[in-house]
């Protein structure tokens, strides 16, 4: 048992911590949101230099082979700068869709160009409030045309490539198509998170080949349970940065003669969010454990993960703006960007419930009777 | 980074497992036996795993341990934790409070005398700490130790002391010098409890057992030689004790707790099929077993920390907070998935032992580091902000 990050694992978190703290200031995010930017198109530059992109991608294909757990040092790292980035899209879904269930061709055409930032990837699933499984999937393939309308679609209008689950007849399916052609409509949508930028996308008959190389409901459920992970990591740097933020404003601030902090009430409030956080962090570290050594207990693990991680950067950031009382609802303080980040992070694969589902049907030895995710 | 055994842990695990496999069944607690009966099979189970060589697995060899390392304490504790054994107060408190701070502050007399009787299960100990003034306050403890020629004469009262009825030897924590301010007056004991002027009285709990009592102690003698470390360094002490605790408290590990109250769920009927049909019974149970994992990969962290000998302080506190909160959440919402039945229980029925946890939840909430101290301590220590605002700071004891 040696339950910790590697010494390497330590220097590339303060590697990105640096760049991205630098680079992703709050004062760059409010210029973004006033230029209604798509994303911060240097910073993606930047971070493609360091390698951050191609981090688990194999090295036959740009990457750099290295593991779930340094993946998720980087992500918690771009939660904790809440960047204005389609690393989720690109790099978390859209590569590791293709590298999970695409041929040899498939991968050795779009991988190198996702890992060097050429390209951007985003994974088209949400199909309204209506869901994307069973029934309610409405997008199709029929032979190599793919017809729908995927939105949400985080990323939307920025990326070259999408993986879009569809019907193939009555089996889900995984579909590559290239957004740059006359069959696919893009419109950009009112999104909560002012820094991640949704689209309804309407497909007419798109020219679409299929991911087939591994079974679809096979790869969809790795990929969503590895991308839960990482989105774990990312709001567990979230969640830790509101923690911070509130602590160091509630040291200056003073009130009724005394520093806030000294307060218990205030106290209490963020011990039990860094406790949060720390439980949180602990089941991240064993998903990202599990995704690369026993993938039978990464079903678990990674709904674990979820749920915690929902839980503590939810209350972290909803109380962060309560620590810091009017100013925390000004625009030109920093809370609003963790607010609707956390929401972001949270809405997207699906909220609690379908992950508790998750959860009891994949426990060991489990005959629980529970709704498919 | 590795969750699983090192090959030494592994080896180590499979020969534990077995030593456990061909002794530990004999050994298990069976439902309705009587507090004495129970008593009697721990001390015999301590025994036995002194004549396998694994009880005290920390301390040294000479004095009948194992000389191992913490992740074999560890190792050998999940594998004992698969059996339901008598490992009550009765035991764990000799073993986890008393002989750590005696091999830390004690002469090698002490350790001589209490190491071998207590790992072979002959001596069970109480901690004699709280007061009803002196609780999470510990430090304001009154009971008095007056030196006369080579002895100490001790008055007053200590309360929560669990098992005491059932203990041959008691850790005592009391005021030597009352005109120093509250943390320095004070001196830490070893205790015989058969010892005059001792009376041990039950209290009965809100959950109708009586584990806990209060011990009167007047004029008690105690000679010298049952000092652990100097007069008034009784704090230190008590804090070795009170570090140790923090670390072993924490959740049942792997999921036993909360897998077993899915299954419960799954077993309990509802509307035709069970009460884990509902999506509102399926997300909070899910949720209290992703706390549960979490707080077992947390322990994890924090052992990496203190096998590297680092400190884990405050962070240890993050676990018993966690535990015991979900620990009171589970248990209640067990109850109510059953409805109006969840009043009502066969005794020895799971209902019952349900019932039984969600009462226990309470005492836990309190015992050991209540929560408002535990947070204190991790906004204080964690994270750095103020301490509390301390009326007694500095201030000699007898002028608070």
């Amino acid at each position: 048992m040696n339950f910790d990050l590697s010494d390497e694992q330590k220097m590339l978190a303060e590697q990105a911590r640096g760049l991205l703290g630098e680079r992703s200031s709050s004062d760059r995010l409010r210029e973004l949101i006033d230029a209604r930017a798509e994303w911060d198109e240097s910073l993606w530059r930047e971070i493609a230099d360091m390698g951050f992109l191609g981090v688990t991608l194999p090295e036959e294909f740009g990457g750099l082979g290295m593991t779930e757990l340094d993946l998720g040092v980087i992500s918690e790292e771009l939660g904790r700068a809440n960047t204005a980035l389609p690393f989720f899209s690109s790099i978390i879904l859209a590569a590791d869709a293709i590298n999970l269930a695409g041929s040899d061709a498939q991968k050795a055409h779009w991988l190198p160009k996702l890992a060097s930032g050429e390209a951007i990837g985003t994974f088209a699933y949400a199909e309204g409030a209506a869901g994307w499984t069973g029934e309610a999937l409405k997008t199709r393939v029929d032979g190599a045309a793919l017809s729908g309308q995927k939105t949400p679609v985080a990323d939307g209008g920025i990326a070259t490539v999408a993986v879009v689950l569809a019907r193939v007849a009555d089996k889900p399916a995984l579909a590559l198509v290239d957004l740059a052609q006359s069959g696919v409509t893009r419109s950009r949508l009112n999104s909560f998170d002012q820094l991640r930028a949704h689209y309804a996308i309407q497909f007419d008959a798109a020219a679409a080949e299929l991911l087939e190389s591994a079974p679809t409901e096979r790869v969809l459920d790795q990929l969503f349970d590895r991308a839960a992970v990482q989105a774990a990591f990312e709001a567990v740097g979230g969640a830790d940065a509101c923690l911070l933020m509130a602590r160091d404003y509630a040291m200056d601030r003073q009130i009724f003669g005394r520093p806030l902090s000294s307060y218990q009430a205030i106290k209490h409030k963020l011990a039990n969010i860094a406790v949060a956080v720390e439980l949180a962090r602990s089941n991240a570290y064993f998903g990202a454990w599990a995704a690369l050594n026993d993938p039978d207990a990464l079903p678990v693990a990674a709904a674990s993960a979820r749920l915690t991680a929902i839980d503590a950067f939810e209350n972290a950031a909803r109380e962060n703006i309560q620590v810091h009382g009017g100013i925390g609802y000004t625009f030109e303080a920093n809370c609003h960007f963790y607010y609707r980040r956390e929401r972001t992070l949270a809405l997207s694969l699906g909220g609690r419930e379908p992950w508790a589902d998750r959860l009891i049907q994949h426990l060991p030895g489990s005959q629980f009777k529970a709704e498919t995710v | 980074m590795d969750f699983n055994d090192t090959p030494e842990e592994a080896a180590f695990r499979k020969e534990a497992r077995e030593w456990l496999a061909a002794h530990a069944p004999a050994f298990e607690k069976p439902e309705g036996i009587s507090e004495a009966e129970e008593v009697a099979l721990g001390k015999a189970w301590q025994k036995r795993l002194s004549e396998g060589g694994y009880a005290g697995i920390l301390l040294p060899k000479k004095y009948g341990g194992r000389g191992a390392t913490i992740a074999e304490a560890t190792v050998f504790g999940e594998e004992e934790n698969n059996y339901h054994l008598a490992k009550e107060a009765y035991i764990g408190i000799g073993l986890g409070m008393a002989l750590p701070v005696i091999f830390k502050h004690g002469t090698p007399e002490q350790i001589e005398k209490f190491a071998g009787p207590t790992l072979r299960g002959e001596m069970t100990w109480c901690q004699l700490f709280s007061e009803p003034s002196a609780g999470s306050d510990l430090a304001a403890v009154r009971t008095r130790a007056i030196k006369d020629g080579s002895d100490y004469i001790v008055n007053g009262q200590k309360v929560w002391s669990s098992w005491a009825h059932h203990s041959d030897w008691g850790i005592l924590i009391v005021r030597t010098d009352p005109t120093l301010p509250k943390h320095k007056g004070l001196t830490f004991f070893v205790v015989d409890m058969k010892t005059p002027g001792i009376d041990v009285r039950p209290i009965r709990q809100i959950s109708g057992a009586s584990d806990f009592n209060e011990t009167f102690l007047t004029d008690v003698r105690i000679p010298e030689s049952c000092r652990i470390g100097a007069e008034g360094e009784g704090w230190a002490c008590a804090m070795t004790v009170l570090m140790g605790e923090r670390l072993n408290q924490g959740s049942e590990g792997k999921g036993g707790g909360i897998g077993a109250l899915i299954r419960y769920a799954a077993d309990t009927p509802r509307n035709g099929g069970s009460a884990l049909d509902s999506a509102a019974i399926r997300t909070a149970l899910a949720s209290a077993y992703a706390e549960e994992q979490a707080e077992r990969y947390f322990q994890a962290r924090l052992r990496t920390m203190v096998s590297r000998g680092e400190n884990p302080g405050a962070l240890a506190s993050m676990v018993k907070l966690a535990y015991t909160n979900r620990y009171q959440k589970a248990s209640g919402l067990a109850l109510e998935m059953r409805g109006p039945a969840g009043l009502i229980a066969e005794e020895g029925s799971e209902t019952a032992h349900i019932q039984d946890d969600y009462i226990w939840s309470t005492a836990l909430r309190v015992a050991g580091g209540a929560d408002e101290v535990l947070r204190n301590q991790i906004a204080e220590r964690v994270l750095g902000m103020p301490g509390e605002m301390r009326a007694d700071k500095n201030v000699p004891f007898d002028q608070l």
